[in-house]
């Protein structure tokens, strides 16, 4: 069982992942981001599950990968709305919060 | 199942050792179909509910057919439980004769123990586990001895009537269906609670009922005083509920679990401090005090009247105020070692018990609705059990509420029989004479009555008379027995019969005797209203005969005595080892006599003096309480209930927004604003001093300076809330990765 080789695309992933989520500016690929890292996370724990020889680690994927898609679901239905409001899916002009 | 081969339990000979006396050593395991299946008798009705709150207006008799069926289902399955479990105690030997059971009591426990082994009876429990947590199984099942098989009898006979009955008084209502479908709802839920097996199963059961109550109270909710009515019906049980939580709780701590039969076995064998029983049966005490109507929380029951009277005669009569009387009968270790029942004189449960009967029936006296004054009648006989129970008289106590059920919703549907004729429960200006004009009312309501005041050979009687020899305090009328000398309950109890029939007595002058004061021209209720009243005064008449007193028939043991005892109480280990008092004809006979001298004396003044002052009149111009000051004043005590409701709203809640906050407003004023003021005056003084020196010099620099750099700080700091959420996310995963790297270090 070569362990590292898993940890190590799950960490690359991961890196990907975090950089589209803080650098991209479009709201859709912040979104694709954020299922890069979830999925970084479903590799480390299928790649420990099969280590350990437990299903719990293939469970626990399904699981994310379940909530993961209701969790697009609401972003892009948000992203969609951003775009009726403001005919932009910009992240800078949707400051409103700005303290 | 024919082979009455007796098995041989472990933990029984640990209690017969511990105890030292009703020395059960071997136990029989009855087995039967509907023994182990005895859910079906609530499930039936739950699935009534549910058809008829779905379907019931599709019906054509508008869902009251259903409720009907699922009632009668019940009630025959109900009594084939019952014959089932009479054979299966048949299959026990009887030690020695019921007849000499009481006398064997009185011996000392050594020589009982003598006399061999008494072979017991187990309850049929079936279980299955609800869910787990944590370790701790939640089971649910149900649980069948001869108390269940009596509250069930109980239960679903009075239902039934109930049901009958209702088809014609609640006929063309406008929510006659939903009607219904509580009373279902309302019979599953103290079916469940009464083959309850564990004591999480009783209180949802304890629950459901509160609720059904709520719900039939408020019934005809439009009138702001029947919702009033339910809403403090369920608040003043809400504050019993406390109770029973906490009481529940501390049981499931002490035994750790939640079997009820374990938790009393248990007690039995010592394994649970007597502080620990203490404080949960007196947590358990207020539970029973509010759901069984016990003086000082007793106040919803009379209002509970607003509901429809067949709903007060099934549930604030016969079976839901007895939920408490059930739990404190099906826990009795609990209160029985709690309490130290045995071998004492007064404790917590007789006192409360015994002030109940006392205070109920005088509170009788004062009421002009017919139906306020069966409430306070059900108060004060509720009493009586809670008070059988606290001396020790179990089987006493379940004789009363077996027999009391029968006479009590045979008072309340003929109350509701009168006020469907008269359309009012107001005695004083719309009955009177009604005997022309009801005579099956009329003749129901007497024979009711009598059972009610104890008049022999009727139930009451021998109940309330086994209820006296169980207090044990009558070593002024000869013999011995009992747990404890329990005098002052004796007295309380005689009293409560003299009681008693006085003011059923009143009611009957004033319901049937006399002239008619009200208008139009009465009526006869329909078949479907008299005919339940008749088989209720039928069983008020006879009911008493199933347990009637050892000895009484000399020469014969078994066969006709104690039958009710025989089959209710349990002789297993799960049962305290209680003692039983011997009847005695000398204390039969005062009882008696002071009963009738009740009777005799409001006789006196309602038949000769009210009548003879005229047909109509209702009490004497000139009467003592007119005339006597003492007199006027406990009247006008009586009317007001004790001021106990003055308590509850006008003081205990009135308080903290009337009195209170005007006390403290005034405490505020006069006290402390005038500490306030003079040390102002004098504070003024040096503050001027400090205020030159030291605030304006230090201080307020220290002040201005925070301020000043607070400021600046949130100056920066704002930039950061710069609403772009990749630069919050850049934040959190900065943050995450220096925890990050911090617990790597030090784990």
């Amino acid at each position: 069982m070569i362990l590292n080789q898993f940890l190590l695309l799950a960490a690359i992933l991961f890196c990907l992942g975090v950089y589209g989520a803080l650098a991209r500016r479009n709201a859709v690929l912040v979104l694709m981001s954020i299922e890069l890292i979830l999925n970084s996370v479903n590799i480390n724990l299928v790649a420990f599950g099969a280590y350990h020889g437990n299903l719990s680690g293939e469970v626990f994927a399904l699981f994310i990968i379940a909530v993961a898609a209701a969790e697009v679901g609401i972003g892009l239905a948000i992203v969609l709305l951003i775009y009726r409001n403001r005919r932009s899916i910009d992240l800078n002009q949707a400051d409103l919060m700005k303290g | 199942m024919s082979l009455a081969t007796p098995m041989t339990e472990v933990p029984v000979e640990e209690h017969g050792a511990e105890t030292g006396h009703a020395l059960v050593t071997e136990m029989y395991q009855p087995t039967g179909f509907f023994l182990e299946n005895v859910w079906i008798i609530p499930a039936v009705m739950a699935v009534s509910f549910l058809i008829i709150l779905f379907f019931g207006k599709r019906f054509a008799k508008k869902g009251s057919e259903v409720g009907l069926a699922a009632i009668g289902i019940s009630w025959v399955l109900a009594v084939i439980t019952g014959i089932q479990w009479i054979s299966q105690r048949g299959k026990v030997p009887e030690a020695e004769g019921s007849g000499e059971h009481a006398a064997g009591a009185l011996l000392a426990a050594g020589e009982e123990a003598t006399e061999g082994a008494e072979i017991g009876i187990n309850a049929v429990v079936r279980t299955i586990t609800w869910w787990s947590n944590g370790g701790i199984d939640f089971p649910v099942g149900t649980l069948v001895d001869g108390l269940t098989i009596m509250m069930l009898f109980v239960v679903t006979s009075i239902s039934l009537l109930v049901h009958v009955y209702s088809t014609d008084y609640v006929a063309g209502d406008r929510r006659y269906t939903h009607f219904f479908a509580f009373l279902s709802l309302f019979t599953a839920a103290m079916l469940f609670f009464v083959v309850s097996e564990n004591i999480i199963q009783m209180i949802v059961g304890w629950e459901l009922v509160g609720v059904c109550s709520f719900v039939l109270i408020g019934h005809w909710w439009e009138d702001q005083e029947n919702s009033d009515a339910a809403l403090k019906a369920f608040l003043t049980n809400r504050v019993g509920d406390v109770g029973l939580l906490v009481g529940m709780i501390m049981l499931f701590w002490a035994a750790g679990t939640f079997e009820t039969l374990d938790i009393n076995r248990m007690i039995n064998n010592g394994e649970i401090g007597h502080t620990t029983l203490l404080i949960a049966s007196l947590s358990l005490l207020a539970a029973v005090m509010s759901k069984s109507g016990q003086f000082v929380l007793h106040t919803w029951l009379p209002d509970a009247m607003a509901g429809p009277t067949p709903v007060s005669a099934l549930i604030h009569a016969a079976t839901m105020v007895v939920a408490g009387v059930y739990m404190v009968a099906r826990l009795y270790p609990v209160f029985y070692e709690g309490m130290s029942i045995s071998g004492s004189s007064i404790n917590a449960l007789a006192v409360i018990g015994s002030i109940t009967v006392v205070f109920g029936g005088l509170l009788a006296f004062v009421q002009d609705d017919i139906k306020k004054v069966l409430a306070y009648s059900t108060i004060s006989q509720l009493g009586y059990m809670i008070l059988a129970l606290g001396v020790g008289a179990w089987t006493a106590a379940m004789f009363h509420l077996f027999t009391h059920a029968f006479f009590k919703a045979g008072l309340f549907l003929g109350a509701g029989s009168v006020s469907h004729s008269v359309h009012s429960f107001d005695m004083k200006k719309e009955m009177g004479g009604l005997r022309k004009f009801m005579p099956t009312t009329y003749k129901t309501f007497v024979v009711s009555s009598l059972a009610l005041a104890g008049v022999f050979p009727l139930a009451g009687f021998w109940s309330k008379d086994e209820i006296l020899v169980g207090t044990g305090g009558w070593g002024l009328f000869g013999g011995t027995g009992g747990n404890g000398a329990y005098t002052l309950m004796l007295v309380m109890g005689i009293v409560g019969a003299a009681l008693t029939g006085a003011y059923m007595t009143r009611v009957i002058y004033l319901t049937f005797f006399g002239e008619f004061r009200g208008h139009g021209t009465p009526h006869e209720s329909g078949k479907r209203i008299t005919t339940p009243l008749i088989i209720l005064a039928g069983m008020a008449a006879v009911a008493g005969l199933l347990n009637l007193p050892a000895g009484f028939i000399t020469g014969s043991h078994d066969g006709w005595q104690e039958r009710f005892g025989h089959y209710v109480e349990p002789t297993a280990d799960y049962f305290p080892a209680i003692s039983h008092g011997i009847p005695s004809y000398s204390l039969a006979i005062v009882s008696s006599l002071i009963a009738f001298a009740g009777i005799g004396y409001a006789y006196y003044y309602y038949f000769v003096k009210v009548a003879a002052q005229s047909p109509t009149a209702t009490e004497l111009s000139s009467g003592l309480t007119s005339t006597n000051k003492v007199a006027k004043a406990g009247h006008t005590l009586l009317k007001n209930k004790y001021y106990l409701d003055h308590l509850y709203t006008g003081i205990i809640t009135g308080f903290t927004k009337g009195p209170l906050a005007k006390s403290t407003y005034w405490f505020n004023q006069n006290v402390i604003d005038r500490t306030v003021d003079n040390v102002g005056r004098g504070a003024v003084k040096g503050g001027q001093f400090i205020y030159d020196k030291v605030d304006q010099g230090f201080i307020d620099g220290a002040v201005n300076a925070t301020g000043t750099a607070s400021q600046g700080a949130g100056q920066e700091l704002r930039l950061m809330q710069n609403g772009r959420v990749q630069r919050y996310a850049t934040f959190l995963f900065v943050a995450a990765t220096i925890l990050a790297g911090i617990f790597t270090v030090i784990v």
